[in-house]
């Protein structure tokens, strides 16, 4: 058994114990650190398939961003929130379906005829994985990248028109309003007699 | 020897984790969506693992723009569960029923 092979079946161990983790603990706080803790064992898993560039971006952007992002949001509601109880009809539901699904899958992954051989031949030496996957990316998936960037303009816009709370007694300086006020809006000139209240 | 056929089985058992999670804490809003997650990253895996070893680099674009969704649908989900909390003070899904016939 070689080295990657025992790397394989420790990461795999690993990425399985969180992702169950994940669903299974009570504690949110405690399942979103395990979601971190599968995602950066699913990147070292995509290292060893030589997809570096998508590895590295996995734990910079996905983990570094997204899940830092879902863990604040589970900080800020969790304590807040009164627990929810799981009904038990639900967990034998949840795990006969994944029983189901992961028979279904193996009997498919392992039944005849075997899925392409193993022996991939090792990359030419100056070979960099980024370069490779970029020059595909604006060539031959140029429009769906630009459809990509499109997405994730619109979900910052809609991020932030959901969240923006407007609150209406904020006292705020207006500038445009104070600087085209003139002498006679705010200055009344009096000759001195009392005037009726109106 | 390492093949395809692992890293399927693997992200098969992560899939199915992940649809476990979906059905096992339906009502936990914040649950669900890290199962989303759980789901997609099995769905990246086998996009990498079948790019790797067919020789093609289509699937690690293709799991780049499953990335990019993923990410955009987060973002939208936990600005939604956020909005709904804020305005009903609760996330557990049996409360949240307006619009059950």
């Amino acid at each position: 058994m070689g080295f990657q092979t025992l790397l394989f079946y420790l990461l795999g161990a690993v990425l399985l114990a969180a992702a169950a983790a994940t669903v299974t603990l009570r504690c949110m706080v405690r399942a979103a650190l395990c979601l971190i803790l599968a995602f950066f064992t699913a990147a070292m898993l995509w290292m060893l398939l030589e997809a570096e560039f998508l590895a590295i971006l996995l734990v910079l952007v996905y983990i570094g961003a997204v899940l830092v992002l879902f863990l604040f949001v589970v900080m800020m509601i969790e304590h807040q929130a009164p627990p929810a109880q799981t009904k038990r009809g639900y967990r034998a539901a949840a795990l006969a379906v994944a029983a189901v699904m992961g028979l279904e899958l193996a009997a498919v992954l392992s039944s005849p005829p075997p899925l392409p051989a193993s022996a991939v031949p090792p990359r030419p030496a100056g070979y960099s994985n980024t370069e490779a996957l970029g020059s595909i990316l604006y060539t031959e998936h140029a429009l769906a990248f630009e459809a990509a960037a499109v997405a994730l303009l619109i979900a910052i816009v809609g991020a932030i028109a959901l969240t923006l709370r407007r609150r209406p007694a904020r006292v705020r300086q207006q500038p445009g309003g104070q600087s085209r006020v003139r002498k006679q809006d705010r200055l009344r000139l009096t000759d001195g007699r009392a005037e009726p209240p109106c | 020897m390492l093949s395809l056929a692992h890293f399927m089985l693997l992200s098969g058992a992560l899939f199915a984790i992940g649809v476990a999670g979906v059905f096992a804490n339906r009502r936990h809003v914040l649950v669900l969506l890290m199962s989303l997650e759980l789901i997609l990253l099995a769905v990246n895996t086998n996009f990498i693992a079948a790019a790797h070893y067919l020789q093609d680099l289509g699937g690690q674009a293709f799991a780049l723009f499953v990335l990019t969704v993923a990410a955009a649908e987060i973002a939208i989900g936990l600005a939604i569960v956020v909005v709904v909390f804020r305005a009903r003070a609760t996330i557990d899904t049996e409360d949240l029923r307006d619009l059950r016939g």
